[in-house]
């Protein structure tokens, strides 16, 4: 890449001047290109959805990844270090957010997951992720000093499960793993010890174990049937065609038929027919195998790929822990929702609802990921102008 | 605005710990991205085939695009039998829930959906050697019953399914499995039931069926008919069922069609049939039965045909009880059982064509031209008739025992006199050992089409010939009686014997022939057995000078566009030469028009336009027994001439029920006032 600008950039700082936005054009760029690889596939998924207005999805996406980066570089310009002051009143805001939702939200496909707004539905556990990732890294800075101490592990957790249980009684599963996951990556990046992460895992799995055998075999059924139908599911796929394992099976025949090449929007059946389920939010990643085949695919893993690189550059960048912290919250987001959806729609993964950054329709998530790619650019422009007006170039690129 | 001069941050240099956890950080996402991107290579380009054969499966299904029937109409195109679309509702057996109480549970909510009973009732599935007669509801019967007759194939669970209930089912096909729809043509019969048994009924082809060859080429699953002009013509009026592949969604909804093969409608047929003559016939026997009704007789059926006596052209054919076929698809299987048993004859039994009746003095003519060819008399030989015939032990009366003095034959057909043709009956007995098919009189009725099956395009029972008695007739008969006794005596012996047994033993009295049996037949009596259209066959003879037709209901076939495609061709059995013809015929015309002629009344201000040639029937079935009311004649007009034959089951005498029915038809006909004039006469 080239220096130019930020060369340009540290000289206006370093002149007194007003500094110009430091931003990493390589996380724009591929922020852009997951967002066309988006419409084009909404093009081709929902053309027949809504009579007389093909491109109906197409327009609304777009429109919310116009507002997300207009967002994005609204926050870029502000010194995300100043919202480690609100960290209580923004803990208290996911909280409320959350509570509010299981008020007021509208139900789909049994679920309470939305408070309806004019432009789009607010969904509370989807911005929650952004407002955690803060709330977290804001913490684990304050008690950067007892990172040893079990005491702050558990508290971090605390303060996740809490957050978590409520997404998980909406009921949202996925969401509420991306919050356990966000936690995790914070203390890890934060320098927890090994053994209490490791004790944590073990929790976790002793947890699911518990949750998903021992309880049921004992009368109890702490998730819902089609929870476990689904988290298990993907583990004997052709068990019960009609069911639980339908979307994984529709899924792999989807990506499957998509071969080397894909077979074309008008050819690609099981998006066209609607065999392929929640095809335009949950699902897209079989959409796009199929239509365009693995080097669709790989292009979409390609971006993604890229995301994370900047992403994990963006923490060495950081001028503060707190930087770091946040965009190592922010990378175990990413990186968890890219694996847990395109690991669903490939059959390694179980059947979860989580939307694919970017890709996925809807203004929740598109909003969520473009506040936390701001976030990241703040984080990285604040990196730049610390590092230009020390004086020091610390080039990595 | 930019915060650098917050105190709390402190710069955090990228320590070697944060570099390595940041390594480990992308290690992981390396990891991560790796196993993605290794199992899509092996889902899309090492086992793509597969997945795109699945995905081809998955989306088209098969579907029979059902022939539209050709359409039946009248000689001038006034439909009969027409087509309206409707949606039947087929169950696929092999996809329903496995037998037990899971599937009949299944099957109790789909029955309370499509409105079917869901009480358990007798049901045979199939012959009764190998049926299955346990008691079940509506639904199981029919699939039962269709999975005998066609394995594999849908069957029709309701038809003419409203469009609330076959979307209510649509919307939730997954709860259905095994259940669809399919569009359809029903036959639909304006006329309701005007003419219901000549058309006949159409169904999906059974098992049997599809290996006759009458049903040569038809797939499985085909609407096709089963009797009457729907059968016989079947194989112009079916047309040929399309397919069609059509692209399905997730929810087994079409979503795309691409035709393959477009169905090719079936080709229409004009009938020979006149639809007012018709209809006017049905009212007619209505009022005939009323009327017999209001002279104390039990009258319940009767039958009518006119023919055009020129070609044998059927121009009506009617038979009472009828029914509406409108309301066939809808009958539930108990009530189709008891509507159309197999056993029985009602009502869907053509008795035009298949009822066989003594026939009473509309024989007669048969007779005077058999005594007239053997030289027994000529047209003026006097009978001097004393009211009584005598024959050593064997006395018989006229009815009333009316006595009419000296007869000629104008006179023996005006007044009907029994004693007249007693005597010819008489007079053409032959010994029984050198004539065992007896004699004029015998091969006289055969001539005249007696005793064989009418070729008519319509489908006719096996025992539509009539029976034409005479002493090798008698002697069979016996022998049959005989064999049937020894048959009933060996199966009370030998249970396992049963089954061969061929039933109750009514063959004959063993009698050998008699003088009687031919006195008897001179008059219609006796064993003789005849069919109305056979009396209609005959009668044309006597109207045209002597030509047996070959009556056909078919005109002609023609395609969508009213090309004509074949035309059904007038047919001659045979000539015959009738000795002195004219006087039968000024018999026949005293008998309806001249003072004190057995239907004269009947016929009062009839237009005299038209002359009318009649013969009153009454026959006696047997001791205790109401009569069989008959009544034949012809107009011979030179633009339409027209037979009629008429009879009222247990309808009295023939002047009183079945003439004035003849009237009522001929009115139609020819575009005269309806009068109902019942006659007064009581000859028989």
């Amino acid at each position: 890449m080239s220096a130019t600008p930020i060369q340009r950039s540290v000289d206006d700082a370093t002149r007194g001047g007003r500094p110009r936005l430091l931003f990493d054009p390589w996380l724009l760029l591929a922020a852009a290109g997951l967002v066309a690889c988006s419409a084009i596939t909404l093009k081709g998924a929902t053309r027949t959805l809504v009579p007389n207005s093909p491109y109906y999805f197409v327009e609304r996406q777009v429109g919310f990844a116009v507002v997300g980066v207009v967002l994005m570089f609204l926050i870029a310009r502000f010194d995300y270090s100043r919202l480690r002051e609100f960290k209580y009143g923004l803990y208290g805001l996911l909280i409320g957010l959350n509570v509010l939702v299981l008020g007021f939200g509208a139900v789909s496909h049994g679920s309470r997951r939305w408070i309806p707004l004019p432009f789009f539905n607010l969904q509370p556990s989807e911005f929650g992720k952004v407002l955690l990732v803060l709330v977290l890294s804001a913490f684990v800075v304050d008690r950067s000093r007892y990172l040893g101490d079990r005491d702050t592990t558990a508290r971090v957790m605390l303060l996740t499960l809490a957050a978590a249980a409520l997404v998980m009684v909406q009921p949202d599963l996925g969401t509420a793993l991306v919050y356990v996951a966000i936690a995790m990556a914070v203390l890890f990046v934060a320098g927890s010890p090994g053994r209490h992460l490791g004790g944590l895992i073990g929790l976790f799995s002793v947890a699911t174990v518990l949750v998903l055998v021992v309880a049921p075999a004992l009368g109890v059924h702490p998730l819902h049937q089609y929870q476990v139908d689904r988290l298990t599911g993907f583990i004997h796929p052709s068990h019960d065609p009609a069911s639980s394992s339908y979307h994984i099976n529709q899924s792999l025949i989807a990506i499957g038929s998509g071969e080397k090449t894909g077979r074309g929007v008008s050819h690609a059946t099981q998006t066209g027919l609607r065999f392929l389920p929640e095809q335009r939010t949950d699902f897209i990643f079989a959409a796009v195998g199929e239509t365009y085949g693995f080097a669709g695919a790989a292009v979409v893993l390609s971006l993604y790929a890229l995301l994370i690189w900047r992403t994990l550059r963006i923490i060495t960048l950081a001028k503060n822990l707190f930087g770091a912290l946040i965009a190592g919250g922010i990378l175990a987001m990413l990186l968890w929702q890219v694996f847990v959806n395109v690991g669903m729609t490939i059959g390694i993964m179980p059947i979860t609802g989580v939307p694919l950054p970017l890709m996925s329709y809807g203004g929740a998530s598109v909003f969520t990921t473009f506040l936390a790619l701001g976030l990241l650019q703040s984080i990285h422009v604040q990196g730049r102008i610390a590092q230009g007006s020390k004086g020091r170039a610390l080039v990595l690129s | 605005m930019i915060g650098q001069g917050n105190n709390d941050d402190r710069r955090t240099p990228i320590t070697p710990q944060m570099a390595m956890r940041v390594a480990i950080l992308g290690g992981i996402a390396f990891a991560l991205f790796g196993i993605v991107f290794f199992r899509l290579w092996f889902l899309q380009v090492l086992s793509g085939d597969q997945y795109l054969a699945q995905a081809s499966s998955n989306r088209t299904r098969s579907v029979v695009i059902q022939a539209p029937r050709g359409e039946i109409t009248d000689r001038n195109g006034t439909p009969l039998v027409e087509n309206r679309r409707a949606v039947d509702v087929m169950v696929t057996p092999s996809k329903l829930p496995a037998d037990g109480p899971k599937r009949h549970a299944y099957l109790v909510r789909l029955s309370k959906i499509l409105g079917l009973s869901t009480k358990p009732e007798t049901c045979s599935t199939g012959p009764s050697a190998t049926a299955d007669n346990t008691p079940r509801m509506d639904l199981e019967c029919r699939i039962d019953r269709g999975v005998f007759q066609i394995p594999y194939a849908d069957v029709i669970a309701a038809t003419d399914v409203s469009p609330a209930v076959y979307g209510y089912l649509a919307e939730r096909a997954d709860e259905f499995p095994g259940v669809s729809s399919e569009q359809v043509y029903l036959r639909s019969y304006p006329e309701k039931t005007v003419g219901a048994q000549l058309f006949g009924t159409v169904g999906q082809i059974s098992g049997p069926e599809l290996k006759q060859s009458h049903y040569r080429g038809v797939k499985g699953g085909t609407l096709v008919g089963q009797s009457g002009l729907e059968y016989s013509y079947d194989q112009y009026l079916r047309g040929v069922n399309g397919a069609q592949r059509i692209q399905v969604g997730a929810d087994g909804r079409a979503t795309g069609a691409q035709t393959t093969v477009q169905p090719k409608a079936g080709n229409d047929l004009r009938l020979s049939i006149s639809a007012p003559l018709e209809a006017e016939g049905q009212r007619a026997l209505a009022t005939g039965i009323q009327l017999a009704q209001g002279n104390g007789n039990p009258a319940d059926a009767g039958a009518f045909v006119a023919l055009d006596p020129r070609n044998g052209q059927v121009l009506g054919m009617g038979s009472a009880p009828s029914f509406d076929p409108n309301t066939l698809p809808k009958l539930t299987t108990k009530q189709y059982d008891a509507e159309f048993p197999r056993t029985n004859e009602t009502p869907s039994l053509n008795r035009a064509l298949d009822g066989l009746y003594p026939v009473g003095s509309t024989f007669k003519v048969v007779t005077a031209a058999a005594a007239m060819a053997a030289g027994k008399i000529t047209p003026s030989t006097i009978y001097d008739d004393s009211g009584t015939w005598r024959n050593g032990p064997q006395v018989r009366h006229n009815s009333g025992h009316a006595a009419y003095g000296p007869t000629d034959m104008l006179n023996a057909f005006r007044y009907s006199v029994d004693t007249y043709f007693y005597q010819l009956g008489q007079d053409l007995n032959v010994d029984p050992t050198t004539h065992p098919n007896g004699g004029a009189l015998q091969s006289w009725a055969r001539r005249f089409g007696f005793g064989s099956p009418v070729p008519i395009d319509v489908p006719q029972q096996s025992t539509s010939d009539g029976i034409v008695p005479s002493p090798a007739w008698r002697n069979n008969r016996n022998r049959e009686q005989i064999a049937c006794d020894a048959d009933l005596a060996r199966s009370q012996r030998d249970p396992h014997y049963k089954r061969h047994f061929r039933g109750v033993c009514a063959y004959s009295d063993g009698r050998t022939w008699s003088l009687g049996d031919n006195v008897s037949l001179a008059v219609g009596q006796g064993d003789f057995l005849a069919t109305p259209l056979q009396m209609a066959v005959a009668y044309s003879a006597i109207e045209n000078g002597g030509t047996i037709v070959k009556p056909h209901v078919g005109l002609q076939v023609t395609d969508s566009s009213g090309g004509i495609l074949s035309t059904v061709p007038n047919g001659t059995v045979r000539r015959l030469d009738i000795p002195n013809l004219s006087a039968i015929q000024q018999g026949l015309h005293a008998a309806a028009s001249e003072q004190g002629g057995t239907s004269a009344d009947v016929w009062r201000g009839f237009p005299s336009k038209y002359q009318v040639y009649g013969k009153t029937g009454t026959a006696q079935h047997g001791l205790e027994q109401p009569d069989q009311a008959w009544y034949v004649c012809y107009i011979p007009d030179p633009v339409r001439p027209i037979v009629i034959a008429v009879t009222i089951e247990r309808g009295g005498f023939g002047a009183q029920s079945a003439a004035p029915v003849a009237r009522l038809i001929a009115s139609q006909w020819f575009g005269v006032k309806k009068v109902v004039r019942a006659g007064s006469s009581d000859t028989l």
